[in-house]
């Protein structure tokens, strides 16, 4: 096993959300014991619908929200509460890109100048070593000097998150986590900012956490994937594999509705009911009241985590009786 | 908001009434501008009774623009042009009132976000009531009773005490059912559905497109499916219609389209999204920007981007010409590609 | 729904009481009523005497607390000018006051409203330009200027109505016309915006393309969701109704609680100040209680517990 640069474990965290706009509040688990590891210089993409507290588990891992329970490890040691100064220095190393690129710029300031600012707060070289650097990887973002010098206002969609992701990794980070980056991309600028990401990562060994509910874009960047629903890990493995045979009845579904251009080349599981409301958890399994293969356990026991053969780990019920139904193996 | 558009519609008489019985939609030479800019630039389609369409395209190709001006549903600054008629009776220019009885009644439309399309401070009885009331001429009880049978049709659970929820009371995915119960209140001839699950999530758009599916089949309705995703449209359509920078670039079969695109920009489109099967291996995608609609190229709107670009294509527009039995391109490099087509750079992903 | 009500009005107590103790401060602060009440030649056995009666020579904590108290108990206490209780005093004023604000309200309301609607429906029309133009204006001139600018034209120089005082109703006019211009401006920008933002969202599209026509997209389902900012605007100019038209009475020297509040104010009349004051906060914040529950009866969004029902 390679070394791990980001750890999670373990972790739990709870909201107070009130009932109605004035009932009483009470507590939501958001992320309910999530056990992770990113390796270095591999993506672990983290997939869920809305509700499933995959973009808390993200915040958490970058130390932006503490965890009520459990620790998270980062480069083998635990990380520092948020807004020391040990955790700022260590701020450097991980950086985050989320869904709108717009809402994540200076409107005022020209894309140069915002690449240039984390250089400029940690005063790294001269004043013109800064701006080259920031124009290389500006350009290394597929951005030129023209760019540079516009506004965030005057840009498209794509080369606002291609600014963004300069931004963050101006600084050499080892982590990036990437909440939805491409999600609000036309589908011909997505593919050219997943490869963006793919060579960056092998450029500059990044470590990537990579959030989306896509599971095509998921399946084209990552190694690894853990599948959130509502703040629990249902299942996680080796992508490709875990894709081709989903053993989670919550995945294969998911996997299922995968809408895809051409023949359909397996059955749809069209599953009934509403997505999850993390505030009225189910007992038990909290997928049984949508689950096609629950059985009476399932609406009391919560089923435990359970690793597989092939380094499969699911928490299903019906997956533990039968471990056979995992299909053929990598 | 208005139906009066300063552009006046070819009168109808001018058009020779090519009617085939199975044709209910008629679109021709549709154009739409803002300030002089045009965002539609000259659209022809026809939608046979029954067909499910699906129109396809990035932001800006028009493929949400082209089913608001035929409704009239753009706003008043919107400069329209060309003819939209459903079977003999031209929508363009047509009076308020008597546009507002095919609105909602034989032509119906949902939206992407259903969770804001439908009015918050109404409860969700009235809001699928105004269309009853309207288009069926119910009054009273009967009101209720039909608006429960058709959020039972969609499948709204509870429908007996939802009637009374107002739109925050229900989930996204609801929501967008009560919004189809509502489109079906008017017993339309055809729904355009305007990225109806866009907003949903994965496990939620699964069900909305399996009850399009179903209610097509018991209803006899024809559908106009826009969506980004063509994976969406390929599921639900039977024929599909790709659109780019205000123009349609090809229309063909459903299978055919993603087995043997034909248009550069389909293929491209193709290669860009990542397969679901097979290896992995580095996306294709299509370089380069959109145009904006003020800086469009003189000739073929796809040739800055385009790997089959010669130079005619700069000085003409391509026109959308049958290429074989209900298909059709805008290139005009497929005139001469016919051979060449199979060596295409960029292969098909379906394979 | 209970809990919330019972919040909004400990709230609202508690922003009376700060009220309160704020004038008390100020007042206090800001100068010696013996002086001002007495004269400045008094004699300091005199003023010393005054003081006493009046309690002005306790320590100020102590005068805060009996202040206090009084206020608890319903004692505004008595004028130190003309005597008599400061209470009776303020009230005997309010009917002239609300002579001038409730027909001024009316009027804001009757012309702002209207013009706010219409201007959002014809956005960018003559119509709409002209309305904007006119509230910027309206809205801009300070009511003291309006004030005497009108007096200027239609007392002075046309000779039309009286320039100030009581007695007639055209002494009426001048004011209510003053105070209803610069508020029916404020509605009326305010309604424009609200209604257009309304009108921009996907429900009202959605409406559209039900058929159902235009007047009734516009009053079934613009106006209600319109009416919801609008009700905090309205309300604060119902909270306003006893103190709003304090600079327009001096101007025209009307005889109500604003012209009493400067002259007292001028004088040191402290107990006739607080009493005001404390009117007034009670109004404004009366008035945004109402304005909680108008928001409930609107808002299905915010009166309504039964979420549990969505999932």
């Amino acid at each position: 096993m390679t070394e791990n640069i980001v750890e999670l474990q373990a972790i739990s965290k709870s909201y107070a959300t009130r009932r109605g706009l004035f009932g009483r509040r009470v507590p939501v688990r958001a992320v309910d014991e999530v056990s992770l590891s990113l390796a270095k210089g591999q993506t672990l993409a983290l997939v869920g619908e809305s509700g499933s507290g995959k973009s808390t588990t993200g915040r958490v891992a970058l130390g932006l929200e503490r965890a009520d329970t459990g620790c998270v490890l980062f480069r083998g040691t635990e990380l520092p509460a948020a807004d020391t100064r040990a955790w700022r220095r260590m701020r450097a190393q991980m950086q985050m890109i989320y869904q709108d690129p717009l809402a994540a710029l200076d409107r005022r300031l020209t894309v140069l100048d915002q690449v240039r600012e984390p250089l400029d707060i940690h005063e790294i070289g001269s004043a013109s070593e800064r701006n080259d650097k920031a124009l290389a990887m500006l350009g290394a973002v597929g951005l030129n000097a023209s760019h540079a010098g516009s506004l965030p206002s005057e840009l498209s969609g794509g080369q606002r998150q291609r600014a963004v992701l300069a931004r963050a990794l101006i600084m050499r980070p080892e982590l990036l986590i990437c909440d939805e980056p491409v999600s609000a991309l036309d589908v011909s600028i997505q593919a050219q900012v997943v490869n963006l990401l793919m060579d960056l990562q092998k450029e500059m060994h990044l470590s990537i956490l990579f959030i989306s509910h896509d599971l095509k874009v998921v399946r084209q960047i990552s190694q690894r994937m853990a599948v959130m629903y509502l703040g629990r890990i249902v299942e996680c493995g080796d992508t490709k594999d875990l894709l081709a045979n989903p053993a989670h009845p919550y995945t294969k579904a998911l996997v299922s509705a995968v809408p895809v251009a051409g023949g359909r080349t397996r059955e749809r599981i069209i599953l009934t009911g509403e997505p999850p409301n993390p505030a009225a958890r189910p007992t038990g399994c909290a997928f049984h009241p949508r689950c096609p293969v629950a059985r009476p356990q399932c609406a009391s026991v919560s089923p435990a985590v359970t690793t597989l053969s092939n380094g499969r780990s699911v928490a299903c019920h019906a997956v533990e009786i039968a471990p056979t139904f995992m299909g053929a193996e990598a | 908001m208005t139906v009066q558009h300063p552009i006046p519609a070819a009168p109808a008489s001018k058009i020779p009434a090519t009617l085939s019985p199975g044709r209910l939609l008629t679109i021709e030479n549709l154009t739409v501008g803002f300030n002089g800019v045009r965002v539609l630039r000259g659209i022809d389609l026809t939608l046979a009774r029954g067909e499910a369409l699906g129109v396809v395209g990035e932001s800006g190709s028009g493929k949400s623009v082209t089913w608001l001006a035929a409704l009239g549903l753009l706003p008043k600054t919107a400069e329209v042009s060309g003819s939209v008629r459903l079977d003999e009776d031209e929508l363009l220019g047509l009076h308020a009132s008597r546009l507002n009885r095919v609105r909602g009644g034989r032509v119906a439309m949902i939206f992407q976000d259903p969770s804001s399309a439908l009015n918050p401070v109404i409860r969700i009885g009235r809001q699928i009531g105004e269309v009853l009331a309207r288009h069926q001429g119910m009054s009273g009880a009967s009101v209720r009773a039909e608006a429960k049978r058709l959020f039972d049709l969609v499948g709204l659970p509870d429908s007996a005490r939802r009637i009374d929820a107002y739109p925050h009371e229900l989930s996204g995915g609801q929501n967008q059912r009560v919004m189809i119960a509502m489109a079906l209140a008017g017993k339309p001839d055809v729904l355009i559905a305007d990225e109806p699950t866009t907003a949903l999530d994965a496990t939620i758009q699964a069900q909305i497109l399996d009850l399009l599916t179903t209610i097509r089949k018991e209803t006899g309705m024809a559908l106009v499916l826009i969506s980004h995703d063509l994976g969406v449209v390929s599921e639900t359509c039977e024929r599909i219609m790709v659109m780019y920078a205000g123009g349609i670039v090809e229309t063909a079969p459903s299978n055919l389209i993603f087995e043997t695109p034909r248009h550069p920009y389909t293929q491209g489109l193709l290669a860009a999204v990542p397969p679901f099967e097979g290896a992995v291996e580095r996306l294709v995608p299509i370089e380069g920007q959109v145009p904006h609609p003020a800086n469009m190229p003189t000739g073929c709107a796809f040739a800055p981007r385009c790997s089959r670009h010669m130079s005619e294509c700069e000085k003409i527009v391509p026109p959308l010409k049958s290429i074989a039995a209900g298909r059709a391109s805008a290139c005009l490099a497929e005139e001469g590609a016919q051979a060449e087509r199979h060596s295409s750079p960029i292969k098909s992903m379906s394979a | 729904m209970f809990r919330y009500f019972i919040i909004r009005i400990l709230r609202a107590l508690l922003t009376v009481a700060l009220v309160v103790t704020f004038a008390f401060i100020v007042l206090r602060l800001s100068g010696d009523p013996a002086y001002s009440i007495m004269g400045d030649n008094a004699s300091p056995e005199a003023l010393a005497a005054f003081r006493k009666e009046w309690g002005l020579d306790q320590p100020l904590w102590n005068q805060y607390l009996h202040y206090f108290a009084a206020i608890v108990h319903g004692e505004l206490g008595q004028s130190m000018r003309g005597g008599g209780p400061a209470l009776d005093l303020v009230l005997s004023r309010i009917p002239a006051t609300l002579m001038l604000t409730l027909p001024a309200l009316l009027m804001k309301l009757a012309i702002g409203i209207p013009a706010g609607i219409y201007a959002a429906l014809h956005r960018d029309s003559l119509i709409d330009r002209a309305v904007m133009v006119t509230a910027v204006a309206g809205y801009s001139v300070p009511s003291f200027v309006l004030g005497l600018a009108l007096v200027q034209l239609l007392a002075i120089w046309l000779a039309w109505l009286p320039t100030g005082g009581a007695g007639s109703p055209l002494h009426l006019i001048l004011p209510i016309v003053t105070l209803g211009v610069g508020g029916a401006a404020v509605l009326a920008r305010f309604v424009r915006s609200a209604m257009l933002e309304v009108l921009g969202q996907p429900y009202i599209r959605t409406a559209n393309a039900k058929g159902i026509p235009w007047t009734a997209v516009v009053r079934d389902h613009a106006l209600p969701n319109a009416a919801i900012p609008t009700v905090t605007i309205v309300g604060f100019m119902v909270g306003n109704l006893i103190a709003g038209s304090v600079v327009v009475e001096s101007v025209f020297s009307w005889p109500g609680v604003g012209n009493l509040l400067v002259v007292s104010v001028a004088a040191r009349d402290l107990s006739v100040v607080q009493c005001i004051l404390l009117l007034v906060a009670a109004a404004m914040v009366l008035s945004n209680l109402v304005v909680d529950f108008l928001y409930g009866f609107l808002d299905p969004r915010l009166s309504n517990d039964n979420t549990a029902g969505r999932h």
